[in-house]
């Protein structure tokens, strides 16, 4: 890794500060970002995404259910019910896709990628 | 081309379904149609009419679908009758004087009630019981009367007396001849029934000719009989029979029967080409038809011709009914009495449970001539088959009334042997084949066959054999009914429950590693939570169950379209002190929110952001309030009115009741949201029978009615049971509400689920009245344990610092969601549109 990179990863807060399979939202730079802490198989995988539910056009994806549809891991709309991608950002029900950003654990830290 | 004419006179429920089957024809566009009604409100549910008394207003029995005479461009004249038919000049003349002409005209005039010519009979507080206005009377009657008597002991007087007695009175049933109901039923029967409805407490008296109606003694009248003997009352229902109402025929010198009743052909025409009669004004083959499907049959035998096509006839109707008059099962079949030659009966007596069945069969054995059945008629829809559809009597016919006990299961006729023209739903004409074909279309649930095809939605009689009906069609199509509940659980929300009661399980992740697979969804996850929750009852935000709970759960609030949250403090039955006003008032000033009442009698404190929820419910706790739980699938309200306390008219303590149901039940997470109601007297203002449970005051304690609901597809609430003592009723609620919890299905309230239980209403009965199914105890000490397990789930909350530092937006700041943007309207705040945002915002 250069060290360019290094310095875009930004630390947002400790990685104990997320309860398994349930989102939090932070503020990184500008942006909300919602982060995910998933459970697979005795591992815990990262997955951040924009919080912006562009149906509701609220700040909630933070507060949707996890899970996984078909083969691929989502959160669900707490408003309208639809559901995200957590890789990908792709709406599963609509033509629609949502940012999703580089998240890592460094040091019992969570870092976010702001490229 | 001029159009035609067509006059119909009578909008009862014969005229009415003329009307609609006609309406329905192509050929309807070339006629110009008037109907009469001499009523002033046009076609209603005469079949219910008891129901007028336990709350149904006119408008609830309406027939007519809203617009109906509009849209088939129906001229109706109501409250003008018709008085004269002039066939010379093809002319009907009305009370208004107006003369209106006809080249086709339908005689619907139905019946009227026969009242004996007893000397006396006219008193003011002698009346009959056939139409709305009939009814306001006895109402009217009975508010000034302790006693009622109806005479005639038929299906109608019955059903009359079960009125008098619901209004109050003391009520006696006087009969004419030896026993009760003498047409449908034998003399074994009819003890039978006799003894049941005794043990109601009302008092029959048979053989009984009454000779005149004088001034009473005791009470306003005194019935002298033919014997001597004497009776005393206030009020005097006749319900003797009924005739046809034909004299607008007779005077049009049609063809009529010896005894009444208008002549007709099969085609439903009289001795007039171009006129018709159906329903009970008409006479076919000597008969008079007095049950509402067989007048279905003429109106639409009658609409094939008159729109030109003669493509069917009335060819007679079977007369077998099954009621259940004053909760007493009673079902007539075909040759009742066995008045066949060489008929052959099998009966079954039992009167320790007050039952009796009877068949008849014919002489060589093989099939079946009619039956009788009281205190129990569940094989009424089986043997009425086999006897409409000849179908061959088993090796002895007398297991199928011989109550089945251990493994000798009663011999199943096969649904498959019926063909498909068999009429399974005699009421709303449906047959076999009309269900399997809903089936086919892909109906597999029992509610839904009914809603669609209307069968089993009238009387209800059908219902056992509807589903059977469904269930090997299914069989026969190889659809096996998936009720899976997601792609990661193959079991439905009653079998999860079942598991995760019989394996102690008290995680989700224990549940999919046993019983499902993959990650869960937001569907199964709150499944889940809903499940364990009702089996132990746990604290929602524990960390195990956190990402289980909808957001509405996870923050204890009612998210809003902007994100932001609701709030609602419980308010037990409605009642609150003023202090308890200013202090919600204070907060939601403070927190700059929007308070709106709610329809359960409460404060909705709207546009609150998830940081503030705990700092608000703080202190709302401090103010003495506790968690509304507004929020979960689970117990909402106990709505209820001011009740005796203060009301002129209540007779119990309405609030008090409310207040103790509302504590026992709050918090309860269940498959749907459960509401509730306590209204003090029958002008029940707290709405009871629009709720899943509602309970309404009596003289004598409380009637229970149940799976009622408001919302898209409202519906009236049953009555359960009557007259229950306090304890009784809690006792009833504990059992109903946990048998829903543990076998209705994710998100069906209860009206659906009960239409779904093979047996509905009785079936429900049975198992929280009588214990049928032996877990009454199970379900009580259930209930006892989510009562006694009751938190206040947002004081608990506050008091647990790592659950507070959940409700922050951001992880990593204290800021707040720059997004949630007010303006104000009406002097409050609301969420501001998108093009507001641009422009104008108002602190937060």
């Amino acid at each position: 890794m250069n060290a360019k990179a290094e310095l875009s990863w930004v630390p947002v807060c400790e990685l104990d500060d997320l309860l398994t399979n349930v989102g939090v939202c932070a503020k990184v730079a500008d942006r909300q970002v919602a982060i995910f802490k998933i459970a697979d198989q005795g591992k815990t995988t990262l997955y951040a995404i924009d919080n912006h539910d562009p149906f509701s056009k609220a700040n909630v994806l933070s507060r949707g259910i996890v899970g996984d549809l078909k083969g691929h891991n989502v959160v669900a709309s707490p408003i309208y019910k639809q559901h995200f991608c957590l890789e990908t950002g792709k709406c599963l029900e609509e033509d629609t896709q949502i940012p999703v950003y580089k998240v890592r654990e460094n040091a019992g830290k969570v870092e976010v990628f702001l490229g | 081309m001029s159009k035609q004419k067509l006059v119909v006179i009578g909008n009862g429920m014969v005229g009415q379904k003329f009307l609609e089957q006609f309406a329905a024809k192509e050929q309807a566009s070339n006629f110009q149609i008037t109907t009469f009604c001499e009523e002033p409100r046009a076609a209603y549910d005469r079949v219910h009419l008891s129901e007028y008394f336990s709350g149904k207003t006119a408008e609830d029995l309406s027939l007519v679908a809203e617009g109906f005479f509009e849209t088939s461009q129906v001229d109706i004249r109501l409250g003008d009758k018709a008085v004269a038919i002039d066939r010379n000049n093809k002319e009907v003349k009305s009370a208004k004087g107006d003369l209106i002409p006809y080249d086709k005209l339908v005689l619907a005039t139905g019946s009227y009630p026969f009242v004996p010519p007893i000397p006396g009979k006219d008193r003011p507080e002698c009346l009959v019981y056939r139409t709305i206005e009939d009814l306001e009377a006895i109402k009217a009657t009975a508010a000034k009367s302790r006693v009622g008597v109806v005479v005639g002991g038929g299906l109608l007087g019955l059903e009359a007396a079960k009125a008098l007695k619901d209004l109050g009175l003391e009520t006696h049933v006087v009969e004419f001849a030896p026993r009760l109901m003498a047409v449908q039923i034998d003399e074994g029967g009819g003890k039978m029934l006799r003894a049941k409805i005794e043990e109601l407490g009302v008092q029959v008296h048979t053989g009984k000719n009454t000779r005149e109606i004088v001034d009473g003694d005791d009470c306003t009248l005194r019935m002298n009989f033919a014997d001597e003997s004497h009776l005393e009352t206030d009020l005097i229902l006749f319900s003797a029979g009924i005739r046809p109402q034909d004299e607008l025929a007779r005077q049009a010198d049609l063809a009529m029967g010896e005894r009444g009743g208008i002549t007709i052909n099969n085609y439903c025409q009289t001795s007039d080409e171009d006129i018709f009669a159906i329903g009970e004004c008409a006479l076919w083959n000597n008969r008079i038809f007095g049950l509402v499907a067989p007048g279905y049959q003429m109106s639409q035998v009658a609409a094939d011709a008159i729109s030109g096509e003669f493509s069917s006839e009335f060819l007679g109707a079977d007369m077998s009914t099954k009621l259940k008059l004053m909760g007493v099962d009673v079902a007539s079949i075909g040759d009742a009495h066995g008045m066949t030659k060489g008929a052959q009966s099998y009966i079954y007596t039992d009167e320790h449970n007050q039952v009796y069945k009877k068949i008849v069969v014919s002489e060589d054995g093989k099939y079946l001539l009619g039956a009788v059945l009281v205190g129990e008629a569940e094989e009424y829809g089986t043997l009425l088959q086999m006897m409409l559809n000849d179908i061959e009597l088993p090796e002895f016919p007398d297991t199928l009334i011989l109550p089945q006990r251990g493994d000798s299961a009663a011999p199943a006729m096969g649904v498959d042997k019926l063909p498909d023209s068999a009429q399974i739903c005699s009421c709303n004409n449906v047959s076999k084949g009309d269900l399997c074909c809903a089936v086919q279309g892909g109906i597999t649930e029992l509610g839904e066959l009914k809603s669609t095809t209307k069968a089993a939605t009238s009387c209800g009689g059908c219902s056992a054999l509807v589903g059977q009906v469904l269930n090997a069609e299914l069989e026969k199509l190889g659809i096996e009914v998936k009720k899976d509940l997601c792609e990661h659980f193959p079991y439905s929300r009653q079998e999860l429950y079942h598991l995760v009661r019989v394996d102690g399980i008290r995680s989700f992740e224990e549940l999919i590693s046993k019983h499902g697979k993959g990650k869960g969804c937001d569907i199964c996850k709150p499944t889940t939570a809903s499940i364990l929750a009702s089996c132990w009852n746990d604290h929602i935000i524990e960390p195990a169950l956190a990402g289980l709970q909808d957001t509405n759960d996870y923050f204890m609030a009612n998210m809003q379209k902007d994100g932001t949250y609701s709030v609602v403090p419980r308010v037990p039955g409605g009642e609150i002190t003023p202090d308890g006003l200013i202090a919600i008032g204070e907060i939601g000033k403070k927190y700059n929110l929007y308070t709106k009442i709610t329809g359960g009698q409460r404060i909705d404190l709207f546009g609150a952001q998830s940081h503030e929820l705990p700092l608000i419910w703080k202190e709302l706790i401090d103010a003495g309030f506790e968690s509304g739980h507004a929020y979960g699938k689970s117990m909402r309200t106990v709505k209820s009115c001011v009740g005796s306390t203060w009301c002129r008219y209540g007779v119990q303590d309405s609030v008090g009741m409310a207040i103790l149901v509302e504590q026992r039940y709050r918090g309860i997470r269940s498959p749907h949201k459960v509401k509730l109601a306590v209204s003090g007297c029958t002008r029940e203002c707290a709405e009871a029978q629009s709720k899943d449970i509602g309970v309404i005051a009596t003289e004598k304690g409380w009637n229970l009615y149940l799976c009622g609901n408001g919302g898209m597809k409202p519906r009236h609430a049953d009555l359960f049971a009557s007259d229950l003592d306090d304890e009784t009723l809690l006792k009833y609620i504990d059992r109903f509400f946990m048998f829903y919890i543990k076998t209705a299905d994710r998100l069906q309230r209860t009206s659906v689920w009960m239409d779904n239980l093979e047996g509905g209403l009785d079936y429900l009965r049975d198992v929280v009245i009588n214990d049928s199914l032996g877990i009454a105890a199970e379900l009580e000490a259930q209930m006892n344990h989510l009562v006694d397990t009751y938190q206040c789930e947002w004081k608990t909350t506050i008091e647990d610092p790592e659950k507070m530092k959940r409700f922050r937006h951001f992880v990593n700041s204290d800021e707040k969601d720059s997004n949630v943007v007010f303006v104000k309207e009406r002097g409050q705040i609301r969420p501001a549109r998108d093009d507001e945002k641009r422009i104008e915002t108002v602190a937060v």
